[in-house]
């Protein structure tokens, strides 16, 4: 269940974000999603691809510092209330979430999927589940 | 092994006679010989016949590098051309080099000199010596080699350059001794790492390290890095080039060739001399140099003297291992930093060994410094809060060490220049 996200050090100068996806495309690897977080002399960019290994390698054959983290995906009903409903199951068995991050995998279907980066990957997934939550395999997650 | 027990082991008493013989001689060569240190001496009102002996060298004048600067390029030479076999000179970045001459006694000198640090290093005949010196007018790569062959070492003058074709000498023909600089060690080690060579294939076991000031943790760095052993040994080109001095197993600073050499600490600012184990600037006279000698000449390096005999049975003074000069100290703010103050906490924070560059600005009327080290996959965790803690925790501790506040910039790996000799480690962009 547990989706295997690239961490991505990046410098704030022009050209480096452009860079990373240069180098992706090339190798004919597509971005499931992306967040970039920032501050005044450096980004974090992170990024689910349809091959987290390769894209790892090539990445740091390309002098990237890049790191792989295990997030969970959950699909929440694209309603009013729909995340606010997980986070307060997270929350009742104390799972903290360091950042998360929402993109809309397919809309005919009116979920969004949100990936969450918690400190216990295993104990998010169980309590998610038990709690009747959708947690996407991974592989789907790579395929979207 | 001890080289040369005679000089190596002397009596302090009568090593003190012998440079004290020298030195009456060496005072009266230059006056007669030197047209720049009669005139000096005139001034200073000093005659030869002052100097009676080692108690009398504080009577005699410095000689600064401006001195040797302007006398370029072959003024201060005390034998005729014909007896200078050797030149040399120092790179000159601030302008004209400084140009050194050696007679062929002077050669066999320099060779005797880097025998006994080579071997107080542990280096022996059945070492196998890869020199990564320039070959040139650096004395860095001669100097070396002549001596490592007295020896009697197999060297591989491998000179600079080609990182990964050095690499690939050291593996095919079994290495054992690398002689670099302390920057390019670390560089190859990252490159061999890189390239997913096992370091354990590699013979190497000694490092002779020189040519720049390097800290105690970047020596732990280089030792756990390669598997080595990491010695220093100093040396300038206007006293002889490397040979100066160098460190015994001991590690309890680098012994100094004292039969060739008086050191002394002065007081960088006023120039008057200090004590054993008082940190200063070091001067060295020449005691036996016949085409270059040099009186009491300012080396702007750091360090302190210590005359205790050594475990290893030498009984020559010993220097602390050099970490700063009196030039590549930066004032900020009034504050003397010296960059070897922050690679030792740069490598306290990380754990590794640091790419590293200070920048130093001056917005307004205050003086900035920004530390951009390069970040390294160890260092990721792909959390912010990690990335900012480090931040905070290297900005904490130069707080610490330097009492001013530096800012800190991670930057992305290979953004900092590599140096294959010695390493630039200042950018200083004030305007003043």
């Amino acid at each position: 269940m547990k989706v295997n996200q690239l961490s991505v050090f990046l410098e704030n100068k022009s050209g480096r974000l452009a860079r990373v996806t240069k180098v992706l495309g090339e190798n004919n690897i597509n971005i499931r999603a992306l967040s970039i977080a920032d501050t005044t002399d450096f980004g974090i960019l992170r990024i689910i691809v349809s091959q987290p290994k390769e894209a790892y390698n090539i990445l740091r054959s390309e002098g990237f510092v890049v790191t792989e983290t295990d997030v969970i995906a959950v699909c929440i009903p694209d309603k009013p209330g729909g995340l606010g409903q997980v986070l307060e199951v997270l929350e009742k068995q104390s799972v903290n979430i360091e950042y998360l991050y929402a993109f809309v995998g397919n809309t005919s279907t009116k979920n969004a999927l949100v990936v969450f980066r918690v400190e216990d990957c295993d104990k998010a997934v169980e309590v998610l589940k038990s709690n009747g939550i959708q947690v996407v395999d991974e592989e789907k997650v790579y395929q979207l | 092994m001890i080289w040369d027990k005679k000089y190596e082991c002397m009596d302090r008493e009568q090593l003190r006679g012998l440079q004290s013989e020298r030195l009456v001689k060496v005072v009266q060569r230059v006056y007669d010989q030197v047209p720049f240190y009669r005139q000096l001496f005139e001034q200073e009102g000093i005659e030869p016949t002052d100097i009676k002996g080692v108690e009398d060298i504080s009577k005699l004048p410095f000689t600064t590098k401006d001195a040797l600067r302007d006398n370029y390029p072959f003024g201060l030479f005390a034998e005729p051309m014909n007896k200078i076999v050797r030149l040399h000179a120092s790179s000159g970045t601030t302008g004209k080099p400084i140009v050194v001459g050696y007679t062929q006694k002077d050669l066999n000198t320099w060779a005797e000199l880097i025998a006994r640090i080579v071997s107080q290093a542990g280096v022996t005949e059945e070492d196998v010596v890869q020199i990564c010196f320039g070959y040139g007018l650096f004395t860095g790569g001669f100097g070396l080699h002549y001596g490592l062959e007295k020896v009697g070492t197999t060297i591989i003058p491998a000179s600079v350059g080609n990182t990964r074709r050095q690499i690939m000498l050291m593996e095919d023909f079994g290495t054992t001794v690398l002689v670099s600089t302390p920057s390019y060690a670390l560089y190859m080690a990252e490159v061999i790492q890189e390239s997913g060579i096992d370091l354990d294939r590699l013979k190497m076991r000694i490092g002779l390290f020189g040519a720049e000031p390097w800290s105690e943790s970047m020596r732990e760095q280089i030792q756990a890095k390669w598997g080595i052993t990491a010695t220093d040994n100093y040396g300038l080109s206007e006293i002889i080039g490397p040979g100066v001095s160098g460190e015994c197993l001991e590690f309890k600073g680098l012994h100094i060739s004292e039969d060739h050499f008086i050191p002394e600490i002065i007081d960088p600012v006023t120039g008057e001399s200090l004590g054993f184990g008082q940190e200063g600037e070091l001067v060295f006279t020449t005691l036996t140099k016949e085409g270059f000698p040099v009186i009491r000449y300012r080396t702007k390096d750091i360090s302190i003297l210590w005359d205790d005999v050594c475990a290893c049975g030498r009984t020559t003074a010993r220097m602390k291992k050099v970490t700063g000069r009196t030039d590549d100290m930066m004032i900020i703010r009034g504050v003397n930093v010296f960059p070897s103050q922050i690679e030792s906490v740069l490598m306290e924070v990380k754990g590794l060994a640091p790419i590293y560059q200070i920048i130093v600005d001056r917005k307004g009327h205050l003086d900035n410094i920004e530390v951009q080290v390069e970040m390294e996959k160890e260092m990721f965790t792909g959390s912010f809060r990690d990335l900012e803690a480090m931040e905070n925790k290297i900005r904490g501790k130069l707080n610490t060490v330097l009492s001013i506040d530096v800012r800190v910039k991670l930057v992305e790996p290979k953004t900092i220049q590599r140096s294959e000799g010695k390493a630039k480690r200042v950018i200083d962009k004030r305007q003043i």
